[in-house]
């Protein structure tokens, strides 16, 4: 009889702890989120992409549509190429659509902003695989202050 | 000066062969053809003793240290108005450091030093010799199940403190200091990877097998009087606690270093 007590505790500590798992999985790392459901590919490229991280969110007017699946440099020329996964539910994405590299606040994370284009009837829209042509580089700030401190010596 | 060498000389004879000892010891206890059926009952049995025991103590301090990180991580980053931070400073400190480290010092003192004391009166009381008597090996019998109670205990307890002390920090952060419910929880998800966690459970599993390791092998070399199981439990809390924090520098500068 004690030994099915003991059994029985045991039991409510292992499920305890894995509950704790379960709990830090998806309360605190988040795993799964946006990940789970059908996605697509978009890709594009960059001069040059920042703080960008595999991972990284993609969002349209603040909504996460996707994340950064990958990050590569095309060896012909040398240009970063980032690939994303799109959920699915968003697919309707016009070819004209821009691409920019932003950043949350002054000093936060780097996302991937995805401006809609306009529609027209020649227009296509983006399916997986292609490529946003219309993109802006991340500001890079170290070249912001180059710049500025260059424009303040040309204007004396 | 030739004493002072020859002190040394022993002193490393003497080390070195109890790493051989307790080396042998684990291999004897481990290596050997699975019994489930005969040894589940003893397993069940050392992971209420190890485990299940230790989860009070380990649930009230998880509480207790989350609390105090949300108190004192309040107190400066609203300074700079980040206090919406607080939960990824609660939940990486926990997850990637205090959870491990101090589950497994906790562990070595509530299940380590039980264990030494266990053990090293066993073999005062002669009951390890009268096992042999009976064919029995005490090492698969007696040391097994309580280094693999410990090496599945620990991580368990480990994850348990990282969750009790994020709802600590929780509690105190949002309910009582005001930091916004829906931030808290966002940018915490946005800052801890799913590799935080699984760091920590690498940690926490390296910690349980060195203590648990050093817990029998101390026991099991008592000098079975009185006196030797009292220092032989002093030395088990002693060592572990040393192994826990140097091998956590070790660990945290292979993970996060590079």
């Amino acid at each position: 009889m004690t030994s099915k007590r003991i059994e029985i505790l045991v039991g409510a500590f292992v499920s305890l702890g894995i509950a704790a798992m379960v709990m830090l999985a998806l309360q605190v790392a988040d795993a799964g989120g946006a990940g789970n459901g059908e996605t697509y590919i978009l890709k594009a490229k960059f001069d040059n992409i920042g703080g960008l991280k595999v991972r990284s969110p993609v969002k349209v007017g603040g909504v996460v549509v996707g994340r950064v699946s990958s990050i590569e440099l095309d060896p012909s020329d040398f240009s970063p190429v980032v690939s994303m996964e799109i959920n699915q539910a968003y697919n309707q994405f016009p070819e004209t659509s821009s691409l920019s590299i932003l950043t949350a606040g002054l000093l936060g994370e780097q996302y991937l902003g995805l401006q809609p284009g306009f529609i027209d009837e020649d227009i296509e829209i983006l399916a997986a695989g292609d490529m946003i042509e219309d993109t802006k580089s991340a500001l890079v700030l170290e070249e912001l202050i180059g710049q500025f401190l260059f424009s303040l010596k040309e204007d004396k | 000066m030739i004493s002072f060498f020859q002190k040394v000389g022993a002193n490393s004879l003497d080390n070195l062969g109890s790493v051989g000892r307790a080396t042998f010891m684990l291999i004897g206890a481990l290596v050997s053809k699975p019994t489930p059926i005969k040894s589940f009952p003893l397993l069940m049995k050392q992971i209420y003793m190890v485990g299940f025991l230790s989860l009070i103590i380990v649930v009230v301090s998880g509480l207790f240290i989350g609390m105090v990180l949300g108190l004192q991580g309040y107190t400066i980053l609203v300074d700079f108005g980040a206090e919406s931070s607080l939960g990824p400073l609660v939940a990486l400190s926990l997850l990637r450091e205090l959870g491990p480290v101090v589950t497994g010092l906790l562990f070595a003192g509530r299940a380590g030093s039980a264990l030494t004391a266990e053990i090293g009166l066993m073999k005062a009381t002669e009951q390890l010799s009268s096992l042999e008597m009976m064919a029995i090996d005490p090492l698969k019998r007696i040391i097994a199940p309580r280094f693999w109670a410990g090496v599945i205990s620990m991580p368990l307890l480990a994850t348990i403190f990282s969750a009790v002390g994020i709802i600590g920090g929780y509690l105190v952060g949002v309910k009582w200091l005001g930091v916004d419910d829906g931030s808290f929880w966002s940018i915490m998800q946005a800052a801890v990877d799913l590799e935080d966690i699984w760091n920590g459970l690498i940690k926490s599993i390296v910690f349980a097998l060195v203590v648990t390791w050093i817990a029998l092998y101390k026991g099991y070399d008592s000098i079975p009087t009185s006196e030797g199981i009292s220092r032989a439990t002093t030395e088990t809390v002693v060592h572990s606690s040393l192994a826990i924090l140097g091998f956590d520098f070790v660990l945290t500068a292979i993970m996060f270093g590079a």
